[in-house]
């Protein structure tokens, strides 16, 4: 398992490092300035420096992205479990979800931040919510949908009622497919929470800092906050892929 | 037509007149016509035929799986929905369809489960089938890790696992290899003369049918009808004393070639199927007779096992 994990490990960390040096190396020798691509070295001292404030902002950032995520996730496995149970449902609102994957979901940033006081972080976990759902739904459903014609006749055969099919047959093959959704939507919960506070609002995230950064044309310290997005949406990947780890123990892959 | 022996048993399925259309108008599909015959308890019948016959609906139709259009079906006396809704047969289809997160031992105590048996009595029963199939020691394993003829022993167990008086199987040995084939059917053999059920064995392998079987129906397409039914029971005359449970000496039998030949002739179509199946024909009052006293024949020997077990 460890020896696994760390075969797994190895090569992508490999690539990031000989990127990083790549990248210093280009910057200094190259005589790129700051304001075009500061170095790595300039980033990591900016985030050293700006820690504690990046670690709030990541907290609060966080704390949408997690909110939405939950939000967006039980929304979807809700309304999976009713499309997958009753027709109609499946007529009326899985054509919507469609188009919904289609448009960009932050563009509704801005017109959220109208509707509610400034001082809420509701527009912001709205946001979330929805583009975690889409993942999350498009997923279940699909998991849930599929059953083999062997299982579903064994079933029949067996005189199994729909719950009993749900729960022995439907649920379990449908995990591997609800932890992909689960995955996207965990990465894509904070980006989704990070971009929503380029449109103003509370000014307490990983997003504003990285405009106000900008603003102030202090480069370094935008590339930072950056860096803080980037490790916060890592760590939910991990969680995300943890739980799953956890979840599917003992079954083998077989892709 | 009574089997007239004391202790008499319904048949494990007796059919009459079915026919099954699929869909309607002018686009629908006569799958299988005025279809009859009779499974005596313990027998083993299997039904062949080129693909197209109508070997797999039948099959379906007795299992409940599919509604018969018209005719009438008896499973041990009830009909096929009763017999499903009490699970009086097992199933087995041409893939296992196992559960892959499920262990061995926990998808042979699917049905279990599902029908509400206590966890201890469910892992107790499980063992004991395992056993049956060979696979104590794969108990913990998980299907993927389990060759196809593992994978499919693992399927007859759970088609076991209520003790059915009937075991249904579609194919269930045509995706294995010659060799793999040969013992599979060897244990069938076992398996089926040691629990006593009877058996409707779809198949389109012919020394498989001859082979396995007291009977073989033999099948028509366009549409599916019965074309005749040759009896067998090579295996039952051989094997009375189960000196060979290899079944080789079966297999290379006199006897078992002229039967295949028979089941051939009976497949190749009307012209010579009319002269082979003379004596024969689904409803002939005569074949009753032939069938019986080769049933009569073989039965001791399953019924002594059935007490065993």
């Amino acid at each position: 398992m460890l020896r696994s994990v760390g075969r797994s490990v190895a090569p992508p960390l490999l690539f990031g490092i000989a990127f990083l040096a790549l990248w210093q190396l280009f910057v200094q020798f190259k005589g790129i300035q700051p304001y075009v691509l500061p170095a790595p070295s300039a980033i990591w001292t900016a985030f050293v420096n700006d820690r504690p404030r990046i670690l709030i902002a990541a907290r609060n950032t966080g704390l949408n992205a997690l909110v939405g995520l939950l939000g967006g996730t039980a929304a979807a496995f809700a309304l999976a479990a009713l499309v997958v149970r009753v027709r109609v449902v499946d007529e009326m609102f899985t054509p919507l979800v469609a188009a919904l994957a289609t448009i960009p979901i932050v563009a509704l940033a801005p017109l959220l931040n109208i509707v509610y006081p400034s001082t809420s972080a509701l527009p912001r976990q709205i946001v979330v919510a929805i583009s975690a759902f889409v993942p999350v739904f498009m997923n279940t459903v699909r998991g849930l949908r599929q059953i083999s014609a062997v299982h579903a006749e064994l079933m029949a055969s067996y005189a199994a009622s729909g719950v009993a099919i749900l729960r022995t047959i439907r649920i379990p093959g449908a995990l591997p497919f609800v932890f992909t959704g689960l995955r996207i939507a965990a990465s894509l919960s904070v980006i989704a929470a990070v971009v929503t506070e380029y449109f103003g609002g509370l000014q307490n995230g990983l997003g504003t800092r990285i405009t106000s950064a900008v603003a102030a044309t202090n480069y370094p310290r935008a590339w930072a906050s950056v860096l803080g997005a980037v490790l916060l949406g890592l760590l939910f990947y991990l969680v995300a892929l943890a739980i799953e780890s956890l979840a599917m123990r003992g079954r083998l892959s077989t892709r | 037509m009574s089997l007239g022996t004391p202790g008499y048993q319904a048949p494990a399925v007796e059919i009459t007149g079915v026919s099954k259309t699929f869909g309607a108008g002018p686009g629908a599909v006569l799958a299988l016509s005025d279809i009859t015959m009779t499974v005596g308890a313990g027998e083993f019948v299997s039904l062949i035929g080129p693909s197209g016959c109508g070997k797999s609906t039948l099959l379906r139709i007795i299992a409940d799986l599919l509604p018969a259009t018209t005719g009438m079906i008896r499973v041990n006396g009830d009909s096929p929905h009763q017999a499903r809704m009490s699970r009086r047969y097992g199933f087995a289809f041409q893939q296992a369809g196992l559960l892959d997160w499920r262990t061995v031992l926990a998808n042979v105590e699917l049905p279990l489960q599902l029908h509400g048996v206590k966890s201890a009595e469910r892992r107790r029963r499980g063992l004991e089938l395992l056993e049956t199939v060979g696979l104590t020691d794969f108990a913990a394993h998980r299907p993927p890790q389990l060759s196809g003829g593992m994978q499919q022993r693992v399927a007859i167990a759970r088609a076991l696992a209520e003790r059915p008086a009937l075991l249904l199987m579609d194919e269930p040995f045509g995706a294995l290899d010659e060799m793999t084939r040969e013992r599979m059917q060897d244990e069938l053999v076992r398996i089926a003369a040691e629990t006593g059920a009877a058996v409707v064995f779809v198949t389109h392998s012919i020394p498989e049918a001859v082979f396995l079987s007291d009977r073989v129906v033999v099948m028509s397409p366009r549409p599916g009808r019965i074309a005749a039914i040759v009896p067998s029971g090579v295996r039952r005359s051989l094997t009375a004393d189960r000196s060979d449970p290899a079944g080789t000496a079966v297999r290379e039998s006199p006897e078992f070639f002229a039967t295949i030949t028979r089941v051939r002739e009976a497949l190749r179509g009307r012209g010579d199927s009319a002269a082979a199946a003379g004596a024969v024909d689904a409803g002939a009052p005569d074949a009753g007779a032939v069938d019986a006293s080769a049933l009569d024949a073989g039965d001791g020997a399953p019924d002594a096992a059935r007490g065993a077990l």
